[in-house]
């Protein structure tokens, strides 16, 4: 056990909050609306781009990009949600999928054509320099995004469970008609579900854009990494995604370092698959 | 009767478009066209008949255009013969991302088919005997007619017509078989088929499979038209998406849908491309997506459901289509 390896880990754990992070997202809108965001890793994309634009048009830093961020895509949430999602989920299975799909396409491309394909990236010391512990060196940026994504992911789960807001969300969820009965209007709740969860990418986008390298088709790996978060946590279960986030960051970055990087996302899918196989109701999730 | 008179105007008119409009340019659009319609035509049956969205059909496709180009890059044979190898890949993979998520909701599905999709992409972009990210190449000299290596455009727009004949005559007799109306009465409701005893993930699996392999097909015969295939042109998303794209606006569930939607997307984008250069392959896709979001929001059944309600008594419901 080398403290190269637990380097690797920890490095997993930070990643992996922030995938948890935008995976909690993706679950809460699933759990809530039965409805998959297709175009869910195309939001974190979003959020990179506006973290990188506040940095190049005003050199601010995390501390106003990333809320910035998490504002800007919160709004598009209530935004898609009035314009497409509300009538979608009603349709067939066919326009749920397409519609989000079409989405992701939409905003990946406009992207595309307006900062082109090329790599972006933040300067190394935006937040601060390495910092070393007991002989582990970890860079600020990603210590910074690990802990502020662990502390939302938890202020979330606290949320959905400790206030009437989110009883009220869950009330919609288990029954809309009872819920309506009960004087809580579903839309302005689902809404609120999708300011939350587009809000989360915004977040996560801000965070790992300190670090992460920044192109427009980023969105379709972190949409997968966000699936397959989900589908091992078990679908509308904030704790269910942190652990799996957590664990997928984890084992990202264990097998880019024992097999090699290009393999680090082949690993993630096919473990996807093996899941599906075998255990298609997550890790501590119910079908 | 109509139908029949009806089916003979656009056979005829399809058999003499290349031959009323020559123009090297014509005949190569009229090629691409019938070549997207064989692809769109194959994801309709699992896309539209079985309604299991998939968006890594590309995935085929890359089957069948790495095995053509395979065996005549690796062994000197006839792209030709790479065709039943490709199927045999593309039904394998089918059953592999097929027999878990079809159990499951159909988001898992359109999920597990973009990973695979991508785990593709990604091994045969790292894959040296595979071409890794330069691919391989067909024949530049034909050796016989069995290369297929034509340099007009005008006997693979035989070709393809002749394979989408073959593929709209798969999906029309599939409909009307008990498998098609198991399909109809799943899409309907899987829960109430599923009592009445149609085998429902079986049924599934069945077109997916099948869809696969007409999809391998399509892939196979790019690649010769092209003459090479490398992990962009053969296994990219972005071929997903324009062939899911053609038979979603064309008509989803519809035997001619992705026809229509070819006839219209193909033309669009060649015209779009040879205007607008390199700079255009984004703003493409913006349209694509917007086009994508637009049918999803507004028209979901396609361009042509909205001919055929008019049209047709409204017998069909599917109330009456439990087998």
């Amino acid at each position: 056990m080398s403290f190269v390896l637990v380097q690797v880990i920890v490095g997993g754990l930070l990643l992996g909050a922030v995938y948890a992070l935008f995976s909690s997202g993706l679950t809460l809108v699933w759990g809530m609306m039965n409805i998959v965001n297709f175009a869910h890793g195309d939001f974190v994309m979003l959020g990179m781009y506006v973290a990188y634009v506040v940095y190049t048009l005003m050199g601010g830093g995390p501390i106003l990009g990333a809320p910035l961020a998490t504002l800007v895509l919160a709004t598009l949430g209530v935004v898609v949600y009035f314009a497409l999602i509300r009538d979608i989920m009603k349709g067939p299975m066919l326009a749920q999928i397409l519609g989000t799909f079409g989405l992701a396409l939409l905003l990946r491309y406009s992207v595309f054509w307006w900062f082109g394909a090329n790599f972006l990236s933040m300067p190394q010391d935006i937040v601060g320099g390495t910092y070393a512990f007991a002989g582990l060196r970890i860079e600020a940026s990603r210590l910074l995004a690990g802990i502020v994504a662990l502390l939302v992911t938890l202020g979330l789960h606290l949320l959905l469970t400790r206030t009437s807001l989110g009883s009220k969300m869950l009330a919609v969820a288990e029954d809309q008609t009872a819920a309506q009965l009960m004087g809580i209007r579903p839309d302005t709740m689902q809404a609120i579900a999708w300011a939350i969860a587009a809000g989360a990418t915004g977040l996560a986008g801000a965070l790992i854009a300190n670090f992460f390298y920044i192109v427009p088709t980023v969105g379709e790996t972190l949409g997968i990494v966000a699936f397959v978060t989900v589908s091992l946590g078990g679908f509308g279960s904030v704790p269910g995604a942190l652990v799996a986030g957590l664990l997928i960051g984890v084992i990202e970055s264990l097998s880019g370092y024992l097999i090699g990087a290009i393999y680090k996302d082949i690993v993630v899918y096919v473990l996807f698959l093996f899941f599906l196989w075998f255990r298609p109701q997550g890790l501590m999730g119910k079908m | 009767m109509r139908r029949w008179i009806w089916l003979s105007v656009v056979a005829a008119l399809a058999i003499a478009y290349p031959l009323l409009l020559s123009s090297p340019f014509q005949q190569r659009l009229g090629a691409l066209v019938l070549l997207y319609a064989i692809a769109a035509s194959a994801w309709n049956i699992v896309g539209g008949y079985a309604g299991q969205v998939s968006v890594g059909h590309v995935v085929f496709f890359g089957c069948g255009a790495y095995a053509a180009m395979g065996s005549y890059a690796k062994f000197g044979l006839s792209p030709l013969i790479g065709i039943p190898g490709g199927i045999v890949l593309a039904v394998g993979l089918a059953a592999i991302i097929g027999v878990p998520t079809l159990r499951l909701s159909g988001h898992y599905f359109s999920m597990a088919t973009i990973a695979v999709a991508e785990t593709m992409r990604l091994i045969v972009t790292n894959t040296e005997w595979l071409g890794a990210a330069v691919g391989l190449s067909g024949p530049t000299v034909p050796r016989n007619v069995f290369d297929l290596s034509f340099l007009s455009s005008l006997p693979y727009y035989y070709l393809f017509l002749a394979v989408l004949a073959i593929t709209l005559a798969i999906t029309w007799w599939m409909t009307n078989s008990r498998m098609g109306f198991y399909l109809r009465a799943i899409k309907d409701s899987e829960r109430a088929a599923r009592s009445l005893g149609a085998p429902a993930s079986r049924t599934k699996l069945y077109a997916f499979m099948l869809s696969a392999a007409l999809t391998s097909v399509a892939g196979a015969l790019y690649a010769m038209m092209f003459g090479f295939v490398d992990p962009e042109s053969g296994l990219g998303i972005l071929i997903s998406v324009k062939i899911l794209i053609m038979a979603a606006l064309g008509g989803a569930g519809l035997l001619f849908g992705p026809l229509v939607g070819a006839a219209i997307l193909v033309p669009l984008e060649e015209i779009s491309n040879s205007w607008l250069g390199g700079k255009g392959a984004g703003l493409t896709f913006v349209v694509y997506g917007a086009i994508i979001v637009l049918i999803a929001r507004f028209q979901p059944g396609g361009l042509l459901s909205l001919f055929i309600r008019r049209g047709k008594p409204k017998t069909d419901t599917g109330a009456g289509h439990a087998p």
